[in-house]
């Protein structure tokens, strides 16, 4: 497969989806053109709401949709989008509607825009709500395999897509399940956990290690809430050492996480990747390697973490 | 049922908000009787096509009470629709109760979504509104709203989007938002801390078909209601001027009763006060009214507690 932006194949699963499912909608708040929502509001007119400039009312509004049985998808920028927490909060989480957010243009991979544009605390909001999984796939096919997901789970979720193209990762064959990682490489050195649109550089990254004779087990985290505890506690006892990598702040993401369980239930070495601070302009492969999210800024990081 | 019916409804649910707020310590017992004429009208007046032993009928009618602090309100007319058993309504506030401080769906079936998290009911009653329209269903959706609450920066999303979503295939016309225009807020008057004057105007500007009637007289609100129904084509909007606290004389217009809960003492005093019984005529009321007696009687205990 070509590599390709998770929005992008967002916005093919809900015309596929769509076509077999007349309660899916799409709610927009003028971004429809950049979260992909736009293919689905051309062929269903009739099935997709751009509300304007007002987030707030579009995830109210979605709220209201679910409650009177359709299956609502809220898409903006995911800083927009969870930037309205008090209404996700409140309509959403504790009303139990069955609301699909999906933030797009995550981290700081989005490059040029800058700050103001990026999310990058949108997963740690998120998880401190009650009952609202957290999503982030790392390809084409795992999105198309969770956008189906998203359909059939009934109660609110929280989709984690990327602006820029990523390439593909998951094996031909591979089915999401809500809660699963997939181990897409074994080694008993490391425990390297990515997720999103970051999977692919440590995949690269342990490449890099493997020269050096560092055997480094990749994960891929699509599911951040919640966690494969299963998978992360084997793993971490196996090789005693567990590197996490995301394009989001290295508080209460993914790496936040995976320190939380394992200080509970196996302590644990954890370095966590990610970014620091505010993000900035730039260009994205700057950025990444920047905040050291680029193959050798996480090989050197694993290194470090092993004391090598 | 006739304006005598309802107001005698009113009156048993003015007591009973005054009760479960006493009991619970604390609450809104100001918003609550403000309110509670225009919840009597909908639940009784109109009314809505409910059915308690059926609270996710696809095509119920729904009530979204936005100004979520206002439910004790919300939970008499159940109790008395058959929602609640009166017996429940002592719960309010208390730990493990479905009668939440402030509306909880999830916790009691016939709440139709959470609000007192202020300005976010609108935004719900319009995606519910456009839903059951999608669907087919006519089923109609009453948001109501709070003065104070319509300074919030959702609510005027919400009023800029209302007559234009859905359109032109599913237009908004089964939706009826009320305005409980009772003038105080927490800390003051809302036209001290900040005026939302003038609010016909301003819905209108946004295109709303606006309705101005007193939101105690039965009358007016129930052909306000069928006038909202009538209308074709786009959501409706009534502005009902209430009194805050309305039904004791002594919590009316008193911005200190807007989130305070009496003692049992003055919650006996009140609900005299609802009934218009003189302190003289008191005694000899309790004896041929065996409910009210036994509401007082709890009270009472409560204070010795």
């Amino acid at each position: 497969m070509p590599a390709k932006a998770t929005r992008a194949a967002f916005g093919e699963a809900l015309l596929d989806l769509g076509a077999k499912d007349d309660r899916i909608v799409t709610l927009d708040a003028d971004l429809s053109k950049s979260t992909m929502t736009v293919a689905f509001a051309k062929k269903y007119p009739d099935r997709a709401f751009n509300v304007g400039i007002a987030e707030s009312n579009m995830i109210g509004i979605g709220a209201g949709l679910a409650l009177a049985g359709r299956i609502p998808f809220v898409a903006s920028f995911a800083c927009f989008l969870v930037g309205r927490f008090e209404t996700i909060r409140i309509s959403v989480a504790y009303t139990g509607a069955n609301v699909k957010l999906v933030g797009t243009h995550v981290g700081v991979a989005i490059g040029e825009d800058g700050y103001s544009q990026m999310g990058l605390e949108d997963i740690a909001c998120i998880r401190a709500l009650p009952n609202i999984p957290i999503i982030q796939p790392a390809d084409e096919l795992e999105c198309k395999q969770v956008m189906a997901y998203a359909v059939e789970h009934q109660g609110p979720l929280y989709l984690r897509l990327t602006r820029q193209n990523l390439e593909a990762v998951c094996p031909a064959d591979y089915r999401f399940q809500l809660g699963k990682w997939l181990r897409l490489r074994e080694g008993g050195d490391v425990t390297v956990i990515a997720s999103g649109g970051t999977v692919w550089n440590a995949l690269e990254a342990a490449k890099l290690l493997e020269a050096d004779g560092i055997h480094a087990e990749v994960i891929n985290a699509a599911c951040i809430k919640p966690l494969d505890e299963a998978m992360l506690l084997a793993s971490a006892r196996r090789t005693g050492h567990v590197v996490t990598v995301e394009d989001h702040s290295i508080v209460g993401g993914l790496g936040g996480a995976v320190a939380e369980l394992l200080s509970e239930l196996a302590p644990t070495p954890v370095k966590r990747l990610g970014v620091t601070g505010f993000g900035e302009s730039g260009d994205a492969k700057g950025l990444y390697a920047k905040h050291g999210l680029d193959p050798a800024g996480i090989a050197r990081s694993v290194k470090k973490a092993l004391g090598k | 049922m006739d304006t005598a019916g309802l107001e005698a409804i009113a009156r048993e649910c003015r007591v009973q908000i005054i009760r479960m707020i006493t009991h619970a310590g604390s609450g809104h017992p100001g918003g609550s009787n403000s309110v509670i004429d225009i919840l009597v009208a909908l639940y009784f007046g109109k009314p809505l096509r409910l059915d308690p032993k059926r609270p996710d009928w696809p095509d119920r009618d729904r009530v979204i009470l936005s100004k979520g602090h206002a439910v004790p309100a919300l939970y008499a007319v159940m109790s008395r629709a058959g929602f609640i058993p009166e017996s429940q309504l002592t719960t309010l506030r208390k730990l493990g109760s479905p009668l939440q401080g402030h509306p909880d769906r999830t916790a009691l079936p016939g709440i139709e979504a959470a609000t007192g998290s202020l300005g976010q009911g609108l935004s719900i009653a319009e995606g519910e509104a456009l839903g059951l329209k999608m669907a087919g269903s006519a089923a109609r959706v009453y948001c109501i709203l709070g003065d104070g609450e319509s300074q919030e920066g959702q609510v005027w999303e919400a009023a800029m989007e209302g007559p234009k979503l859905g359109q032109p295939k599913h237009p908004l016309d089964n939706l009826t938002v009320i305005l409980d225009y009772n003038r105080i807020q927490l800390d003051d008057f809302v036209a001290k801390i900040l005026d939302i004057e003038p609010i016909v105007a301003k819905w209108q500007g946004f295109g709303w078909p606006v309705q101005e009637i007193d939101g105690h007289d039965f009358g007016q609100i129930q052909k306000a209601l069928d006038q909202a129904e009538a209308t074709k084509g786009r959501p409706s909007f009534i502005v009902a001027h209430t009194v805050k606290g309305k039904g004791v004389p002594w919590m009316e217009n008193n911005p200190e009763w807007h989130g305070k809960a009496p003692k049992p003492s003055e919650a006996i005093t009140a609900i005299r006060d609802i009934l218009g019984v003189t302190e003289a005529a008191w005694g000899e009321y309790l004896t041929r009214n065996s409910a009210t007696r036994a509401i007082v009687d709890e009270l009472a205990a409560l204070a010795k507690k």
